[in-house]
Order: C-alpha cells, then sequence, then structure tokens
C-alpha cells in the first residue's frame, strides 16, 4: 500500500475539495479579483499533487488519467486559440473583445461582464493545471523509473 | 504587412528544409531559424517580452543543447585564429559593454514615476481607460487578455510547447521498459 499513514488520507480528502474549489474560484473570478488563469491553474494542478503524495501516484492516475489531462491541456490551448479567432471572425481583429463590445457588455463589477475575458481565464486554468499535473506525474514516473526494486513491485500491480 | 508574409515565407523555405536535410546539425540551425523568425514576427507585433522568450527558448537552448549532446561535429581552433577569435570576443563583449553603460544611464531614477515622464505612454490608457474599455475590474486580467494578448498567446505556446517536449523526452524511458516489461502504455 503506497502513500502516506491514514491520518494524512482523511484530512487530504477533504482538503483536496477545499484546494480545488478556491482554484476554481481563482480562475472564475480572474477578472475581478487578483488571480486569473495562470495562478487559478497551479492551484487546480496542486490540488492534485497533494492527492499525488497523499494516496501514492497510482491513485492520481486513476483519478485523472494521463490521456485524459493531455486531451485537457491540448482543449484548452485550441479554446483560447478559437476566441480569438472568433474575434478575427465575427469582430474585426484578431484577440478583439467581441462579447464586450457588441453583444454582452455585462455590469462592471458583476460575474458576467469583462467580454471574452473570463473566457481566456478558463482556458488557461485548463491548460495550466492539466499541464503541470502532466509534468510532475511524468516527472514521478520517471523517478520510479530509476529504482529497480519499485518498478518490479509496479508489475506486480498492473 | 508585407514583412510578415516575407517572415512567413522565410520560416516555411527553413521547415522544409530542416525536414528534407540529412545533416542532423543543419537541421537543428534550420529549426533555430524558424524560432527566430518566429520571434522577429513577434517583435514587429510589438510584443517585446514574448520575443526574448521565444528567442531564448528556441534560439538559444536548442543550439545549445544540441552542441552539449551532441559530441560530433565539434571543431576546435588553434594557432593564429584561436588569437584572432580571442581578439573579436574581447572587442564584442566592451561594445556590449559600453552600449548597455548608455542604456543604464538614461534610465530613470529608482522611484521616478515613468508617466511623468512619458505622458503619451501607453501604460497611461492601461491605468487610465481600463475599466472602461475593457469591462475587467482587475487591470492585471484587463492587461494580459485584453490590450496585451499576444503576449499571453506567445507565452501559452511556449509552455504547450515545453510540455510537449518534457512529457515526450520522460516517455521514452517509459516506452522501452513498457516494451521489456510488458506493462500498460500509460501515454496519450
Amino acid at each position: 500500500m503506497d502513500g502516506m499513514t491514514i491520518i494524512v488520507k482523511t484530512i487530504a480528502g477533504w482538503v483536496k475539495i477545499l484546494i480545488f474549489l478556491f482554484g476554481v474560484y481563482i480562475v472564475l473570478f480572474g477578472h475581478l479579483t487578483p488571480g486569473g488563469g495562470f495562478a487559478g491553474g497551479v492551484i487546480l494542478a496542486s490540488s492534485y499533487v497533494l492527492l499525488m503524495l497523499a494516496f501514492g501516484r497510482r491513485y492520481a492516475e486513476r483519478n485523472l488519467p494521463l490521456p485524459v489531462a493531455s486531451k485537457l491541456d491540448c482543449a484548452g490551448a485550441l479554446l483560447f486559440a478559437l476566441i480569438a479567432v472568433f474575434g478575427l471572425v465575427i469582430g474585426s481583429s484578431f484577440f478583439v473583445d467581441f462579447l464586450y463590445q457588441q453583444y454582452l457588455p455585462g455590469q462592471a463589477f458583476h460575474l458576467v461582464s469583462a467580454g471574452t475575458i473570463p473566457l481566456y481565464n478558463i482556458a488557461i486554468g485548463l491548460k495550466v493545471g492539466a499541464s503541470l499535473f502532466l509534468v510532475i506525474l511524468s516527472l514521478s514516473v520517471w523517478g520510479k523509473d530509476t529504482e529497480p526494486d519499485m518498478s518490479a513491485e509496479e508489475e506486480e500491480i498492473t | 504587412m508585407v514583412i510578415f508574409y516575407a517572415l512567413a515565407l522565410f520560416m516555411i523555405i527553413a521547415a522544409i528544409i530542416a525536414v528534407e536535410t540529412s545533416d542532423l546539425l543543419s537541421s537543428v540551425i534550420c529549426v533555430g531559424a524558424i524560432g527566430f523568425g518566429g520571434s522577429l514576427m513577434f517583435l514587429f507585433l510589438r510584443a517585446p517580452d514574448i520575443a526574448i522568450t521565444q528567442i531564448v527558448v528556441e534560439v538559444l537552448g536548442l543550439i545549445i543543447l544540441i552542441r552539449a549532446t551532441i559530441s560530433r561535429d565539434l571543431t576546435s581552433i588553434s594557432g593564429d585564429r584561436e588569437f584572432f577569435g580571442v581578439v573579436v570576443s574581447m572587442a564584442i563583449i566592451g561594445v556590449i559593454f559600453l552600449a548597455g553603460m548608455q542604456v543604464l544611464n538614461s534610465l530613470p531614477g529608482f522611484g521616478t514615476p515613468i508617466f511623468s515622464l512619458l505622458p503619451n505612454a501607453a501604460s497611461q490608457t492601461y491605468v487610465g481607460q481600463g475599466l472602461e474599455l475593457t469591462g475587467a475590474p482587475n487591470l492585471v486580467s484587463g492587461v494580459i487578455l485584453d490590450f496585451r494578448a499576444y503576449d499571453t498567446l506567445g507565452e501559452a505556446a511556449v509552455l504547450f510547447t515545453s510540455i510537449i517536449g518534457a512529457t515526450v523526452i520522460l516517455r521514452t524511458k517509459s516506452r522501452k521498459k513498457a516494451k521489456a516489461g510488458g506493462s500498460d502504455e500509460w501515454t496519450a
């Protein structure tokens, strides 16, 4: 059984949800309060890193499989570029805030405001969170490969 | 607008050469040329920060990495040419030092508000009319995702490329093991 003791596991199970929610809040309110896509994405990834540290790499990988994380990473990058291209198609130029200027001006200091900026924040948060999780998990896989005892144990599990 | 088409043509030609050539070092230098064209493009789009990032990552990082990892194709200089090389290097360092001193002298003093020196600077608009123009009370978000969105696009592209590179490099070891041990393929 890999991972830490039952105390750490119990606390990590609760705290993980709070960290994840805090990351979602930072991403969604990026245009109103300090924070944004990059900071929120790092917090989202850190919730999964906590899971990995407490429960072991296998559990975190089952929770968010690497192919899924890789697809989320690509989806975030694609969403970011796609909204920018929509500015070119619908509005006047690349990266223009067409929602704010034409369709959905919203009200300042409200959640639905600032047009495309929250959408960009969501895309960046998705991208940064998934890619950081991917890199940390890849590094931990690489670290395990260099130890012969661990790899034998891994083959037993699979 | 012509300069962008010229740069795009240059990058496409470099990409074709990089794919078609048989020499590894030439191929890597062509990839560096693509990155150089991209950084020039960012510079003409007035995103100097991302141009610097691009040139550091793409040109310098790539070439230094290849020079460090490939032991062949290394040429050592000796004799008169070594003396010439040392003189040229010292001259270049001196020129860069003098130019750097000029730049540092022209900077405003510590704590001086730069707005008072540049009344028509772009940052004046960002601070003064940011909320009006973007609708975002968080000015940092308004700047990086509206006024300077090209910088953010470049940063996202650099991050995406480096993540792809990291996962590919780290994957080869695991794939070798998977082939030998017959365990599952976890990569996408």
